[in-house]
């Protein structure tokens, strides 16, 4: 029996999930912005309509925003995070074999329903989702994850399809891989686009008939996966625990560049400290710190430097960190130059119950992890950032922290900023 | 709470209120439990307690009140159109949105684009939005309106 899978994918996701608590964007032009306000990461279908392009610079469409009454909204990752979990726990009572794609899409193994309608499964699935969690998804389901992502990007578009299209057994598999360019077949980036249509592949059903020679020759076992995908062959199975963190960043653009130290200091600081909370999130202890400074890279004098510390014991205690990143910072930091990003990674991370302590350590570990619950437990319950390190910086305005002026509330983790109903 | 471990009656009382895990509340997750043992009995220190066969399981409010937590919302009331159903300003609603919005259900609805809370009327196949406060008109949804059911309100936090 050939395995199926239904790739679910829900439709502009952020769009969507401002609209569940704003009925009123239903039918009206939305974008959501990235970090700082800078280009358009999710557009409505109708924004679409206006030719606003994925990643456009607001700047540059300020005139359409105006003219069209494009609502605009900043990225609210807090809202679309928790809206995520409830789509992909809602999906889960359809099977229990379901791989989280990405925090709007997921795979599901549906091998052990082929006695259903899928079409009709599928239905029923799109049908719960929208009205347990309100956000719109489309399903493409085939015996492949590389022909299931094709089918989901004409259930997307085709208005016959209704969100969902089953192309197992379907007399329409041909035709589905004849509109689908080769640029969008996944796993093909866009230099092996560029190559195979310097050989005549456009779509995706010429790659499918492509001869293996040349795939293998140019793209490796790789090429020859897509190949065998396409053809109907499954290569690629759910992938069900994500792996361990082995690293976590914490770097922003800022907005202007920055040369003042202390400016910089404050904002190493409270990168350490964001990435000191997700630490504890996933029980974690780094074993290596680094910070990182760069300026614009198309600049004359690009500048662009690491520093690694190694902590004597591996910690989450975000008081440590910031000291680290900080000595950290001294380092790498020269006088005179325009910094354009910075950052703080932790790499060697171990589970927080597998620290190796010193016999020698001067910390007091205990205090320290009561301290960090109780700063995280403050901060969850009443607003992340509440609670913070007198080195980030008390202003709300300096120059480095990310701006988001048009952020929706956080409706569904903050008792202060519910929905509001009369 | 990992008060499974320990069933002892004064450090379960002082774990009760342990900050960390307030963040417990506001997010209707039930892997984050709020547990009351049925019996808090507190022990002499090595004797096992005459009780411990009787525990039967823990009183969990979130999974009282929380019957589909993917789906479950809550919702902040501003109004006092809907007094009479014990439904105050400032009030937080449980809204549950996998339920089927039946007559006389109390419902979050959007008319025209606008959240509203009222108990829903099925009359002569009309839909009727009823609040319950004399002060305030029942809104009939005619067909020119745009008109869905966001959620169904299972229970009201108020506090007293």
């Amino acid at each position: 029996m050939s395995p199926v899978y239904a790739l679910v994918d829900c439709n502009n996701f952020y769009v969507s999930c401002e609209r569940v608590f704003n009925p009123k964007l239903e039918g009206r032009p939305v974008i959501v912005l990235s970090n700082n306000d800078g280009c358009a990461i999710a557009r409505s279908n109708e924004t679409k309509a206006l030719g606003i392009k994925m990643g456009e610079p607001a700047f540059q469409i300020r005139n359409l925003i105006k003219s069209h009454g494009i609502q605009v909204y900043s990225s609210n990752y807090t809202l679309y995070g928790d809206m995520s979990q409830r789509v992909m726990q809602t999906l889960s009572q359809f099977t229990p074999d379901i791989e989280i794609y990405s925090i709007d899409e997921a795979f599901l193994d549906l091998s052990g329903f082929t006695h259903y309608d899928l079409t009709n499964y599928g239905r029923r699935i799109r049908s719960t989702i929208k009205r347990w969690t309100g956000i719109p998804v489309s399903i493409g389901i085939a015996e492949t994850k590389t022909l299931a992502k094709i089918a989901n990007r004409i259930a997307k578009k085709s208005k016959k399809a209704a969100g969902v299209l089953d192309l197992t057994d379907s007399p329409f598999r041909d035709k589905a891989l004849e509109i689908t360019d080769v640029a969008d077949v996944w796993g093909i980036g866009r230099q092996y686009a560029r190559f195979l249509r310097m050989n005549g592949i456009n779509t995706a059903l010429q790659l499918r008939d492509t001869d293996d020679a040349l795939i293998k020759n140019k793209m490796g076992v790789v090429g020859t996966r897509i190949l065998q995908e396409l053809r109907g062959v499954s290569c690629y199975s759910l992938e069900h625990c994500p792996p361990r963190k082995k690293e976590i960043t914490v770097s922003r653009s800022f907005k202007l560049p920055i040369e003042s130290p202390d400016e910089l200091k404050e904002a190493i600081a409270a990168y350490a400290s964001r990435g000191s909370e997700k630490l504890r999130q996933e029980h974690s202890a780094a074993g290596v710190l680094m910070v990182f400074l760069m300026t614009n890279r198309f600049e004359k004098r690009f500048y662009i430097k690491f520093e690694a510390v190694r902590l004597p014991v591996a910690t989450s205690d975000s008081s440590e960190l910031i000291r680290y990143a900080h000595d950290g910072l001294r380092k790498i930091y020269r006088k005179g130059l325009k910094y354009k990003k910075a950052g703080v990674m932790f790499h060697e991370l171990v589970s927080e119950d597998r620290i190796q302590t010193s016999l020698f350590d001067p910390i007091n570990r205990q205090r320290s992890k009561i301290l960090m619950k109780t700063l995280d437990a403050v901060n969850t319950s009443i607003g992340s950032g509440s609670l913070k390190y007198a080195a980030e910086g008390l202003r709300n305005n300096s120059r480095w922290r990310t701006v988001f002026r048009k952020r929706s509330p956080s409706y569904t983790t903050n008792w202060n900023q519910l929905l509001k109903v009369s | 709470m990992k008060i499974k471990k320990t069933i002892n009656g004064c450090q379960l009382n002082r774990r009760m209120i342990k900050a960390s895990e307030i963040n417990a509340v506001y997010y209707p997750d039930p892997s984050t439990e709020y547990e009351l043992p049925l019996f808090m009995v507190s022990v002499p220190a090595g004797f096992p307690s005459p009780a411990e066969d009787y525990i039967e399981g823990k009183l969990d409010l979130n999974k009282h009140l929380i019957k589909h937590p993917a789906a479950t919302f809550f919702v902040r009331v501003t109004g006092d159109s809907m007094i009479n159903a014990g439904i105050h300003p400032g009030d937080i609603l449980i809204v549950d949105r996998s339920l089927d919005p039946a007559d006389k259900k109390v419902v979050i609805a959007v008319v025209d684009g606008e959240l509203t809370v009222k108990r829903i009327r099925m009359i002569q196949d009309k839909i009727v939005l009823m609040p319950e406060n004399a002060n305030y008109e029942p809104l009939r949804i005619k067909e020119e309106m745009s008109f869905e059911i966001w959620g169904v309100v299972t229970n009201v936090i108020h506090s007293l």
